[in-house]
């Protein structure tokens, strides 16, 4: 019952983001061959494959992160409703601000609780003033299941907080933006097992409000969160669709050995 | 055997023989010789000397190895034991007559010391044997000779500090220590009466390292944030160290850019348009010229600092759709303030203690004043003019040098012990 | 909201972008700030400073007069040594007069005190010396190039001009057009000066005849002694400290007091040197010997930490694989560690050494600021070192010697740059990535 209705709602969301005969290169490696992805809204997508099968690469072109790494080239048609990102008209500053990112390890900034959720409102002049600051980082800590273990020590510096909490408190302040994508670069591989599973739990619940991309190593993450899934191999993605099917009934025989453990 | 143990045994007292009357010889030459030559003749002599001694020491124990089984160590190190006891009685006399102020005159002194030194090598000889650890008591001494230099530089601060204490005790026997600290008025007569207050130095000191820290901080910090976030690879690679050369130039020269250049220029087109005063030295002329010489102190060191803030805090902050100059003051900047700080302090010690710039841009004169445009001194000012020229070491107005020298030491060694202090607990803190 | 465009700027973003631009321009604004400090600093040191590798030298036959510099006519040394170069700056004057009559030059008015004062009073000197070393040339007419005066000289330089020296009663105007007259004879000629860095130092007035040639030897000297103490006594401090140290309180205690040294103000260590070896020991003010041991006290930290960062770059395989053939530590160490640490050792001791040549206020408290006009036969003879030398130049009088200060920079500048040259090549040559 639940899968049916997992997948009329798949089926039913518009693209959010299309990605055509997309190509990266660093320096002379060609590490993105021939991408092209639609990513679902409202949909939780998960990106898995060997290590240095490209796929946080890819993940990082949907919102430019790439850009800052001076040898990258990235050629192809990525479009976020619609709008090529890569067109010189678009500032990567509010791309950004529209497809959040949260990163592998967790990064809180060297401040305080409030201040790292309060800081992408801040830059973006998302509230007008202090008391919608204050009610859009308790509702982001809130969301990230963070707010009961923090509410007393919002003044205390991110970076005091366990592995788990940084996580969640990354994820707040991605969420803090209001951003319609949130990308998601391994984020449970530096966690133990139970704020994983705190994790993934949020994960879930974020899918009711934004579209989800995460990369991961765990294929049983990748079947407990996802919606979607692609399999990258060697830069190329392999197989993309459901991930019941991907799992149950691979088409590829590549999918099927990397999901076997044969490959990986 | 016994021809080869003859043999070394000859060679000694042939050396003895030979030696006493190269040493009636020498001291007939001595008066021809210039001191100069005569130190390098002394000089090749021991070095001909312990050669000799390794060989024979090396010759032995080869002789020996052939008759034996197995020694312990190989040849050269019974040879480089000899060279070590030759030294040793050599420097053993040499020392004991100089403590005693050469009860025997030069001549006997040297030979006092040959005499030793050939007792030691003779010792030397007798040790050599099968089962003697020969590599292990060479490199006991080389583990002493390589402790004794790496306590040279504790020594060294031994010494300045007793220098320092020692005399600025002196000093405070014949002029009082509160008159020093105290007074505002610096005012040396080498007649006696003499009014030697710190406070004028201190003051014109903070002033010039004020107006230089207000030169250096922002060019200084504003370079390595751009060199650190914004510049390209290439430009990084030439800026860098061009900037750097700033710290290679001697301060001889800043000196003379301040006396030729910059004080002029300043007088002629500030001071005295403004009224402010026609001295070409001023502090402004100083603290301007050092604030130049400080930059890459500011900006090498934040560079570094800025460069150790992880990637990923740079990456958490652009995700989120901020602006590189955002990221740049509200991340990367508050997570290195730290080290910043401690950079700062660095660059403040260095314009603190600096010496040819302010002796040859900021005057003589010691004044508590406001003006920039005027001339003022500084402690290491004072310490060369009160140290240079014809120095008697009884008078207040020399000894005080040692006393300023005191207070430039602590102060120094203060900011340098606490910024060294911030700039570690920093790194450790992204390790 | 989400209605917003890619493709369009919000107001917002507007703003934050040209506020990235300014923050940007503020950075680049910065760097070219201080790199155009940097070309401040050297073309106005090269500018004040090249003149002094130029010199108005006077070329005449002198008629070494026997009347003047042997009345007796007996040769006799001690007669001949009591004539003072006032008698040779005669001699000098009468045969460039004699000179000018020969070539039909207009005198104008001046008088033959006046003429005599286009002369260095150095050019008397070095005849004087020329003539007591060879009495042969009395009564002959032997060719020589003496020394124009500062005054001349400077009007060559753009120093003096007709203006200042209508005003100046070193010179005059007359004697500057009679000077250009014989720039046009040839007896007047501008040539490049080697004299300025073979010639010793010369007296507050004459600054044509002052050179570099005392402080070249003392800081040659210097930083021999620099390199023979503080290479062994550096290398050793470090590989005990980087190799065999126990880790714990005393050293500690001995690394955080290195990298204090490192950072104690310069002039600490001259007040160290004055008070340790000249007071103390008794050894002699103004000797190389002294400055060498007092940059040597200062250079060692400064040599000690580049040294332990390049023994530490070695890889522990290394060390790892020569313990394995049995060899003892301190085999290891010598025969494998050091060897290839020894291109960073070299590089580290270069700068070090260059930093020493370029220290002047420890030598100024050393005596090493004293006037000194013969060369220095050994180390514990009086010398002086350039930065010093270009110190003292600055305190004289007279502005030629602020032409010489510059030049005597360039000079040292060159010493500069040929060590960090020789140290940068080392560095490229011999660098390695493990």
């Amino acid at each position: 019952m639940k899968d049916m209705n997992m997948e009329t709602r798949v089926l039913i969301q518009p693209n959010k983001i299309e990605a055509r005969n997309v190509q990266v290169y660093y320096g002379d490696n060609h590490a993105i061959k021939d991408v092209d992805v639609d990513i679902l809204d409202k949909t939780v997508t998960a990106f898995i494959g060997p290590s240095g099968c490209g796929k946080s690469t890819f993940l990082r072109c949907l919102n430019r992160m790439n850009d800052t790494i001076a040898s990258c080239r990235v050629e192809g048609l990525i479009k976020i409703e619609g709008e090529d990102i890569n067109d010189p008209r678009v500032d990567p500053v509010q791309l950004r601000a529209k497809v959040g990112m949260v990163f592998q390890k967790p990064n809180p900034f060297p401040k305080s609780i409030y201040d790292n959720v309060a800081y992408g409102p801040k830059i973006h002049g998302l509230t007008k003033n202090k008391a919608e600051l204050d009610e859009v980082v308790e509702s982001c800590l809130r969301r990230a299941a963070l707010w009961g273990e923090v509410k007393d020590r919002l003044s205390a510096p991110g970076t005091s907080l366990s592995g788990g909490q940084q996580q969640r408190l990354c994820i707040a302040r991605a969420i803090a933006t209001s951003p319609e994508v949130l990308l998601m670069d391994e984020p449970c591989s530096a966690l133990d097992p139970i704020a994983t599973a705190q994790v993934e739990e949020l994960i879930d619940d974020l899918r009711s409000q934004f579209s989800v991309v995460i990369v991961t190593h765990s294929m049983q993450q990748a079947a407990r969160v996802s919606q979607r899934t692609a399999f990258f191999h060697l830069g190329y993605v392999v197989e993309y669709g459901e991930t019941s099917q991907i799992f149950t009934n691979p088409k590829d025989p590549r999918t099927e050995s990397y999901i076997t453990g044969r490959i990986g | 055997m016994a021809i080869k143990f003859i043999l070394p045994t000859t060679l000694v007292t042939l050396l003895l023989s030979q030696g006493a009357a190269f040493a009636q010889e020498a001291a007939v030459a001595e008066a021809a010789l210039s001191p100069t030559l005569q130190r390098l003749l002394f000089l090749a002599a021991a070095l001909v000397f312990l050669s000799i001694a390794f060989v024979m020491g090396r010759n032995r124990a080869t002789a020996m190895r052939n008759t034996v089984a197995m020694m312990h160590s190989l040849p050269g190190f019974h040879g480089a034991v000899a060279v070590q006891w030759g030294a040793l009685g050599a420097f053993a006399g040499v020392i004991a007559h100089a403590i005693t102020g050469y009860p025997m005159g030069m001549l006997g002194a040297v030979i006092f010391a040959v005499a030793l030194a050939l007792m030691g090598v003779a010792y030397a000889l007798t040790t050599i044997k099968p089962d003697f650890r020969a590599r292990t008591f060479t490199e006991r001494s080389v583990m002493a000779f390589l402790i004794l230099c790496s306590l040279v530089a504790v020594l060294t601060t031994v010494g300045i500090v007793a220098s320092l204490v020692f005399e600025t005790a002196h000093f405070f026997q014949l002029y009082p220590a509160s008159e020093f600290f105290f007074s505002t008025v610096w005012n040396p007569k080498f007649g006696g009466g003499s009014s030697l207050g710190i406070w004028p130095l201190i003051w014109g000191t903070l002033y010039v390292s004020a107006i230089a820290l207000i030169v250096a901080v922002p060019i200084g910090l504003m370079s390595a944030v751009y060199l650190a976030e914004y510049a390209s690879p290439r430009v990084r690679s030439w800026a860098k160290p061009a900037i750097e050369i700033l710290a290679g130039i001697p301060t001889i020269v800043y000196g003379l850019f301040a006396l030729i250049t910059v004080g002029p220029l300043l007088r002629d087109y500030f001071a005295q348009p403004m009224g402010l005063g026609d001295s070409s030295s001023s502090v402004m002329t100083a603290g301007l010229v050092m604030g130049i010489m400080v930059i890459p102190f500011v900006s090498s060191l934040s560079d570094d600092i800025i460069n150790a803030v992880p990637q990923s805090l740079r990456d958490g902050s652009l995700g989120l759709g901020a602006t590189p100059s955002e990221t740049v003051r509200k991340v990367v900047l508050p997570a290195a303030l730290p080290g910043i700080v401690g950079a700062v302090l660095l660059a403040a010690s260095r314009a603190i203690g600096e010496t040819m710039i302010v002796v040859m841009g900021a005057g003589a004169a010691a004044k508590l004043s406001l003006n920039p445009f005027e001339a003022m001194t500084t402690v290491t000012v004072k310490i060369v003019s009160q140290l240079t020229g014809d120095t008697e070491f009884a008078s207040p107005e020399t000894l005080v040098a040692f006393a300023l020298g005191l207070t430039l030491f602590t102060l120094t060694l203060g900011l340098n012990i606490v910024a060294l202090v911030i700039v570690r607990k920093y790194r450790e803190q992204y390790e | 909201m989400k209605a917003s465009s890619l493709l369009t700027q919000d107001p917002r973003t507007k703003k934050r972008n040209s506020a990235e631009k300014r923050f940007r321009g503020l950075g680049l604004t910065a760097i070219v700030i201080a790199l155009a400090m940097l070309v401040w600093l050297l073309i106005s040191i090269v500018t004040a400073g090249s003149p002094a590798f130029r010199q108005a030298f006077l070329t005449f036959p002198v008629l070494v007069d026997q009347t003047i510099v042997d009345k007796a006519g007996t040769r006799d040394p001690a007669l001949l040594s009591a004539v003072t170069t006032l008698g040779y700056g005669k001699l000098l004057a009468n045969s460039l007069r004699a000179e000018i009559a020969a070539k039909g030059i207009d005198l104008g008015d001046l008088k033959p005190k006046e003429i005599a004062q286009m002369i260095s009073e150095e050019s008397a000197a070095t005849l004087r010396d020329l003539v007591l070393a060879d009495p042969s040339l009395i009564g002959t007419t032997i060719p020589f190039t003496a020394l124009a005066s500062g005054r001349i000289d400077g009007f060559y330089k753009g120093r003096v001009t007709m203006e200042t020296a209508a005003l100046d009663k070193n010179t005059s105007p007359a004697q500057l057009i009679l000077a250009d007259r014989l720039l046009d004879a040839d007896i007047l000629s501008v040539k490049f000066n080697t004299g300025f860095v073979t010639m010793p130092d010369a007296s507050d007035k004459r600054p044509e005849a002052a050179g570099l040639g005392i402080a070249v030897v003392g800081s040659f000297m210097m930083m021999l002694v620099v390199l023979l103490l503080s290479l062994p006594i550096g290398v050793a401090a470090s590989i005990y400290l980087e190799e065999f140290a126990p880790k714990n309180r005393w050293t500690d205690l001995i690394e955080v007091n290195i990298a204090n040294l490192a950072a104690v103000p310069s002039i600490v260590y001259g007040i160290l040197g004055l008070a340790i070896f000249i007071n103390f020991a008794g050894l002699p003010q103004s000797a190389p010997i002294v400055g060498g041991m007092v940059l040597t006290l200062m250079t060692l930290p400064r040599i000690i930490i580049p040294t332990r960062a390049a023994l530490k770059a070695v890889p522990p395989s290394i060390r790892d694989a020569a313990l394995g053939v049995g060899a003892s530590k301190l085999q290891t160490v010598f025969h494998h560690v050091l060897p290839l640490a020894m291109p960073g050792i070299l590089t580290g001791m270069i700068i070090g050494l260059a930093q020493a040549l370029g220290e002047s206020a420890p030598l100024l408290l050393i005596g090493m600021v004293a006037f000194v006009r013969d060369f220095p036969g050994g180390l514990f003879d009086p010398a002086t070192a350039l930065p010093v030398q270009v110190y003292s130049w600055t305190t004289r009088g007279d502005p030629g010697f602020v032409e010489r200060a510059s030049g005597a920079i360039i000079v040292l500048l060159i010493f500069l740059v040929v060590m960090n040259a020789t140290a940068i090549y080392l560095r490229r040559k011999f660098e390695r990535r493990w």
